[in-house]
């Protein structure tokens, strides 16, 4: 069971602000979902090794050499607001 | 002749012989565009100008091609359908799409999808649903729905999609055209706009095989870039293309016939069997027993990689940036809350909670670490079959494409359209789904093929075979 208190504490990780309506929404379809989530208890996994990844790779290496990349410039021209240079966000502390 | 209803290969014969230029394909396209995209909706953005390369290299591929919205393409918009990424010009090209302007391909626009590739029918997407091109009332599935209405509808003469659970085939299968999922690192994925990393491959959507096999060649390989793709020589999937599948063992999943397959999906996949028995395949029901458990393995582990993945849009840096109207926590802990409360729809903010979820504290072992347990054992079944059989066939989505609107309200049922297609992306095999009938609606039916991984060709073997005996490649959409 998950409850509309756990909803809104999930989206609190998550970084989502939630409108009463939508974390109450959202709290029927995850019970529904995870309800149906709930049969892979019927499965015994305890000697299983999990899979986080299909291919047999280990850690990929290469040289550390300088190659070309984007340009501070570059990057900023995406950006929403930038000031000096840096991408510039709201004040975080006072 | 309308050159928009031809297949790539039959194009490039026709300009290798001087009987039509890049500039004629690309103007029927556009005609086509113009006369029925307004119903379809298959493309998020068309670009009027394209380029068309005079260089006369031979190997060069100046085919009009349709590009899901989730591929980086340098300084133009590119938004996975997703009103948070609204704006957002990418600073360089995918692989994928550096690989395709090499080969001279004609980039006509970015095709719609269901936003982050979150969904079975294109209806999530902020941009407004596609419509199926065999039945305008129906779902053109997903999520690389507008790829696959792009091609069916003869806007597209072949595009490209990703597929993370089955968003390349299920939609070709709904649309009636070829949609292929490579083995997981087959294709480099730099460039590809994240949803579930261990699971996501790009590949293509095509009127045929031939076609699928050919645009395969373009985009396959190695990439420094993407260090999960895999040092392996490609091969030339053309030279795969034989009508032959004697002494092929396939395998039959007793598990995917069962309660939820339409009636109507199941006679044409018997039928499609019995016509590759005939040239010479045999066949044997096989068992897959941990099939039931694919689809709650797959949402475990999609949305857990999901809510990693999409933590980058906090409006910090690109996208949109939403500011909160009063302070709740602080000025910028309520812009990173707001702009995705804002920036997201309905089911990928859903998607992002229950892998956050199953991956927070207390429920971690239970979820996430079970999810990755029970996908060992999928892998392991798989595995197991291929020691033995050369394929594995069946339907590639329960039913034919359903209503616009039927499924919205119901995330479950709306996951289960999904239930053939998962396995592939968990166990990372290389999968097909072609046309092989239609309902008494006059909707589409796919064929799904699988084998083991990096035998691509296999694929394309079985698929031509079948295909050269039948007539459902050659079925196009009046628009």
């Amino acid at each position: 069971m998950i409850s509309e208190k756990d909803v809104q504490y999930v989206a609190g990780l998550a970084r989502i602000h939630l409108k009463d309506e939508e974390a109450n929404r959202l709290t029927k379809d995850l019970e529904k979902i995870l309800d149906y989530i709930n049969k892979l208890d019927t499965l015994d996994v305890t000697d299983v090794q999990p899979t986080s990844h299909v291919l047999p790779l280990k850690n990929v290496y290469r040289e550390d050499t300088v190659r070309p990349s984007l340009t501070q410039q570059e990057s900023l021209k995406i950006s929403v607001d930038q000031h000096e240079g840096s991408f510039k966000v709201p004040k975080v502390i006072e | 002749m309308e050159l928009n209803k031809l297949t790539a290969h039959e194009l490039l014969d026709l300009i290798k012989n001087k009987k039509a230029t890049p500039q004629e394909i690309l103007g029927s396209v556009h005609e086509q565009i113009e006369k029925s995209e307004k119903d379809v909706k298959a493309y998020v953005r068309i670009n009027e100008n394209t380029v068309v390369a005079t260089a006369s290299d031979e190997r060069s591929v100046p085919i009009p091609i349709g590009i899901k919205d989730n591929m980086c393409i340098l300084d133009q918009e590119t938004t996975c359908s997703s009103k948070i990424l609204k704006g957002f010009k990418a600073p360089y090209n995918a692989t994928v799409i550096d690989k395709l302007k090499k080969s001279g391909a004609l980039l006509i626009g970015n095709t719609n999808m269901d936003e982050f590739a979150m969904g079975s029918s294109t209806e999530n997407s902020c941009y407004g649903t596609t419509h199926n091109p065999w039945k305008l009332d129906c779902v053109p599935g997903g999520s690389s729905g507008g790829s696959a209405a792009a091609v069916a509808a003869n806007e597209a003469i072949w595009a490209i999609g990703s597929d993370t659970g089955g968003s390349i085939r299920q939609p070709a299968s709904f649309c009636g055209v070829v949609g292929m999922k490579p083995t997981y690192g087959r294709v480099s994925r730099y460039g590809l706009i994240a949803f579930a990393s261990s699971l996501d491959q790009i590949g293509p959507i095509t009127k045929d095989v031939a076609d699928s096999a050919l645009l395969l060649n373009i985009i396959a390989g190695y990439d420094e870039r993407d260090s999960t793709s895999v040092d392996m020589p490609v091969p030339d999937y053309t030279q795969a293309l034989e009508n032959n599948v004697k002494g092929l063992k396939i395998g039959i999943p007793k598990e995917y016939f069962v309660e939820g397959l339409d009636p109507e999906v199941k006679d044409a996949v018997m039928t499609a069997i019995e016509v590759l028995k005939k040239q010479g395949a045999t066949f044997e029901e096989v068992s897959l027993p941990h099939t039931d458990y694919g689809i709650a393995t797959y949402y475990i582990t999609a949305t857990s990689e999901a809510s990693s993945n999409l933590a980058r849009y906090d409006g910090v840096q690109y996208g949109i940036r939403e500011l909160a109207k009063k302070t709740r926590k602080s000025p910028l802990l309520d812009m990173y809350d707001e702009t995705r409360a804002v920036g997201f729809g309905a089911e990928v903010k859903r998607r992002i909670m229950l892998g956050t979820y199953s991956l927070s504290s207390g429920y971690y072992d239970a979820y996430y670490l079970k999810g990755l347990k029970v996908r060992t054992l999928i892998k392991n079944d798989f595995d197991k079959l291929f020691a033995d059989f050369d394929a594995i066939i069946g339907p590639t989505s329960p039913t034919t494409a359903f209503k616009i609107g039927d499924r919205v309200n119901d995330p479950l049922s709306m996951y289960l359209s999904d239930i053939y297609t998962v396995s592939a992306n968990l166990s990372g095999i290389p999968a097909i789904s072609l046309p092989c009938g239609f309902s008494k609606e006059k909707l589409p039916i796919g064929l799904h093929i699988m084998t083991k991984p990096f035998a691509e060709e296999m694929l394309f073997r079985i698929a031509y075979t079948y295909e050269q005996n039948t007539q459902w490649h050659k079925q196009r959409v009046e628009l």
